[in-house]
C-alpha cells in the first residue's frame, strides 16, 4: 500500500477542468517531484490533497483511507503537512510562535487548562517549546527564534515554513516550490535539509521549477500539462519522454499560479 | 529596548493595581460611582478584547450578552429569590449559550459581513426584551426590586463595596487573560487573526477556536450583566442598546489589543467625557477630535501587546549548543548530508 494514492480526481472550476482524472502514487520514504508548466494544476492538486478544495470526482487516499472532502486541519492532524508557494508565514509573530503553530494539532491544553495555568499546561508549553527550538535548529534558524518572521530574508521565511511543517509530525511532507525565489546558496542548502526530512523517515511530495534540484533529490517524478498526467516515473525515463519534451519546449515561464 | 517596554509595562500595571486599591478613600462617592461604571465596562471590554482584539473577529454586538446575563440574574432573583452571586455562573452559561447558538451559523463570515450580523443580534435581543419575551421581561420598563448581593453575610450596598467587587472582578479576569494568551489557545487565536488559511493549514481548528472565543467572551459579558443588575437593582432594554456594544468595540480598538490598553482606554472612553461636562454641549465635540487623532497619530491603539515571553527557550537553546559541541569531534551529523 502506497502512502498516498491519488485516484483519477477530477476539479472543475466553473467552465474549466483544472485537473482530468489525475491518479499517481507516493510511497513510503520516497522523494516525488510533481512538475509542469506554469497553469499545469499543480497547486491545485496539492490543495486537493490538503483539504483546501474538494475534487469533484476520485478520490485520494492516504494510508489507505481517503481524506477526501476533509478539512484542511484535519489533514495536518492525520500527518500531512504542506508549505505554501506564496509564503504565509504570521510575519508579525516571533519566529518560534510560527513553528509552534504547526505543533498546536499535536499539543491537547484545552480553554479551561490554559486559563487556569495549570501544571499539566505548564509541562505541555515547555516540551512544545523545546521541540519547536529543535525544528528551528534543524533548518538552521535556532538563533533567530526571536525575531518577527516577516523580517527573516526570503529564504529563511521557506525554511521556516518547513520547520513548521516538520513541528506537526507529518509523515508526508507536501512543499510548493520550496526554491522559489531562492538564489543558489540558499537552493543548496535547501537541498540538504530535504535530504535530511528523507533521512528522518519523512515522504515528501515537491512542486519545482528548478530542473536541477528535481533531477537531484526526486526518484520520482511526476508530470502534469493542462490538468492530465503526461508523464510519471524515475528522472531520467522522464526527461526523455516525447510529450515531457513538447510540453516544456513548447511553453515558456511565465506568470506563477496562484496560492 | 524590550525588556525596557516590559518593565515600564509592569511598572504602570502596578501602579495603576495601587492607585485603584486606594482610589475610594481619595474620591468622592460620585467618583466612585463613575469608577464603577468604568470598571463594568473594563470588564466587558476585556472579554470582548478575546473575540475582537485577540482573534480578530469584528463583534459588535456584545451589549446583548451583557444583556442576557444582566437578564439572567435578574429574573432568577425577582422571580425565584436566587441570591444574586449565585446567579452569577448561570448568567455567564446563558450568555454563552445564546453566543453558541447564534454565532454557530456565522462564525464563517468574514470582517465587515460578521460586523453587520453582530450588530443584527444586539437589536433583536434588545426588541425582544421589549416585547416582553416569554412574559418575563417586563417589556420597555425593565425588571425592578433586584436585591443587593451578599457575601458571607455582608451585604454589598454602598458605592465602595461595589467599586471593589467590580475592579476585583476585572483584576481576576485581568489575570486568567493573561495566561489564556499566553497559551496554546491564545496563540490559535493569534494566527487566526493573523491569516486564518494559513492558520488552518497548519492544523489549527480555526471555526472552533472563533467558537470558542466568542462563547468565552460571551460568558464573560453574561457575568458582568450579573454585577450590572446587582449594581442598578433596576434593568431596563434601553441600556443594552447598540450604542453601548458600539462604546465597548471601540474601547477594544482604542487599547490596540493588550489587557493594560484595555484599562487605560476604559478609562479615556468612560471617563474622559466625565471629566468634560463642564463643556457642556461641546464635549462630545472634543471627544471626537481627540478619537481623530489618535487616528492619525496612533492608528495601532494606545498599547498593542507585547511580544510573549519563553522564557524555558534560552536554557533549551544553550543546551542544545552544548550538545552540538560535543558531538561535533566524533561526527558531523546533519550537516553534512
Amino acid at each position: 500500500m502506497s502512502l498516498l494514492e491519488v485516484c483519477d480526481i477530477t476539479k472543475i472550476f466553473g467552465g474549466l477542468v483544472a485537473l482530468n482524472e489525475v491518479d499517481f502514487t507516493v510511497e513510503k520514504g520516497s522523494v516525488v517531484g510533481l512538475i509542469g508548466p506554469n497553469g499545469a494544476g499543480k497547486t491545485t492538486v496539492f490543495n486537493c490533497i490538503t483539504g483546501n478544495y474538494v475534487p469533484e470526482s476520485g478520490d485520494i487516499l492516504f494510508r489507505g483511507k481517503s481524506i477526501r472532502g476533509k478539512k484542511p486541519h484535519k489533514v495536518v492532524e492525520l500527518g500531512i503537512a504542506r508549505t505554501f508557494q506564496a509564503i504565509r508565514l504570521f510575519g508579525k509573530l516571533s519566529v518560534l510562535e510560527n513553528v509552534l503553530a504547526g505543533r498546536h494539532c499535536r499539543l491537547k491544553s484545552g480553554l479551561l487548562s490554559s486559563l487556569f495555568h495549570t501544571p499539566a499546561q505548564r509541562r505541555e508549553e515547555e516540551a512544545a517549546v523545546e521541540r519547536c527550538l529543535e525544528e528551528l535548529h534543524f533548518v538552521g534558524l535556532d538563533r533567530v527564534w526571536q525575531e518577527e518572521a516577516g523580517s527573516l530574508a526570503y529564504g529563511s521565511q521557506r525554511l521556516l515554513e518547513i520547520a513548521r511543517a516538520l513541528a506537526s509530525d507529518p509523515e508526508l511532507l507536501i512543499l510548493d516550490e520550496p526554491a522559489g525565489g531562492m538564489n543558489d546558496q540558499e537552493t543548496a542548502s535547501l537541498v540538504d535539509v530535504i535530504a535530511a526530512i528523507r533521512e528522518r523517515g519523512t515522504t515528501v511530495l515537491l512542486i519545482e521549477h528548478d530542473m536541477r534540484l528535481v533531477m537531484k533529490i526526486c526518484e520520482k517524478l511526476v508530470v502534469l500539462e493542462h490538468g492530465n498526467v503526461i508523464a510519471k516515473g524515475d528522472p531520467e525515463t522522464v526527461k526523455t519522454n516525447p510529450d515531457v519534451i513538447e510540453a516544456y519546449l513548447g511553453t515558456d515561464d511565465g506568470d506563477d499560479e496562484e496560492y | 529596548m524590550s525588556f525596557n517596554a516590559r518593565t515600564i509595562r509592569l511598572g504602570s500595571c502596578m501602579a495603576l493595581g495601587l492607585v485603584l486599591a486606594v482610589l475610594p478613600f481619595l474620591v468622592n462617592n460620585y467618583w466612585t460611582d463613575v469608577c464603577v461604571s468604568i470598571g463594568l465596562y473594563a470588564l466587558l471590554a476585556l472579554s470582548l478584547n478575546v473575540i475582537l482584539g485577540q482573534a480578530g473577529i469584528f463583534h459588535m454586538g456584545h451589549a446583548a450578552f451583557y444583556a442576557v446575563g444582566a437578564y439572567t440574574t435578574a429574573i432568577l432573583n425577582t422571580m425565584f429569590q436566587w441570591p444574586i452571586f449565585w446567579t452569577m455562573p448561570l448568567a455567564g452559561c446563558a450568555a454563552g449559550l445564546v453566543a453558541l447558538v447564534v454565532a454557530r451559523p456565522i462564525i464563517h463570515l468574514r470582517g465587515d459581513y460578521l460586523l453587520i450580523v453582530t450588530i443584527g443580534i444586539v437589536e433583536i435581543v434588545r426588541i425582544a426584551l421589549v416585547n416582553d419575551i416569554f412574559g418575563i421581561t417586563g417589556g420597555s420598563n425593565g425588571i425592578f426590586g433586584i436585591s443587593r448581593p451578599t457575601v458571607a453575610g455582608f451585604r454589598i450596598v454602598k458605592s465602595f463595596h461595589f467599586y471593589y467587587l467590580v475592579w476585583g472582578m476585572c483584576g481576576l479576569s485581568l489575570l486568567l487573560f493573561h495566561f489564556l494568551w499566553n497559551s496554546r489557545v491564545g496563540r490559535a487565536l493569534n494566527y487566526i487573526k493573523a491569516d486564518d488559511i494559513a492558520a488552518e493549514g497548519c492544523g489549527v481548528d480555526v471555526s472552533h477556536y472563533k467558537l470558542m472565543a466568542f462563547v468565552l467572551g460571551a460568558f464573560w459579558a453574561g457575568m458582568a450583566g450579573t454585577l450590572y443588575s446587582a449594581k442598578m437593582l433596576t434593568i431596563a432594554p434601553a441600556s443594552f442598546n447598540f450604542m453601548e456594544s458600539v462604546i465597548i468595540f471601540a474601547v477594544v480598538i482604542l487599547s490596540g489589543g493588550s489587557q493594560l490598553g484595555v484599562l487605560v482606554s476604559a478609562f479615556l472612553f468612560i471617563g474622559l467625557p466625565e471629566l468634560m461636562r463642564g463643556l457642556t454641549e461641546s464635549r462630545m465635540l472634543f471627544f471626537g477630535l481627540a478619537m481623530m487623532l489618535m487616528m492619525v497619530w496612533r492608528p495601532q491603539g494606545l498599547l498593542p501587546p507585547l511580544p510573549r515571553v519563553y522564557t524555558k527557550a534560552r536554557a533549551v537553546l544553550d543546551r542544545m549548543a552544548a550538545h552540538d559541541s560535543d558531538a561535533k569531534p566524533s561526527t558531523t551529523q546533519e550537516k553534512t548530508l
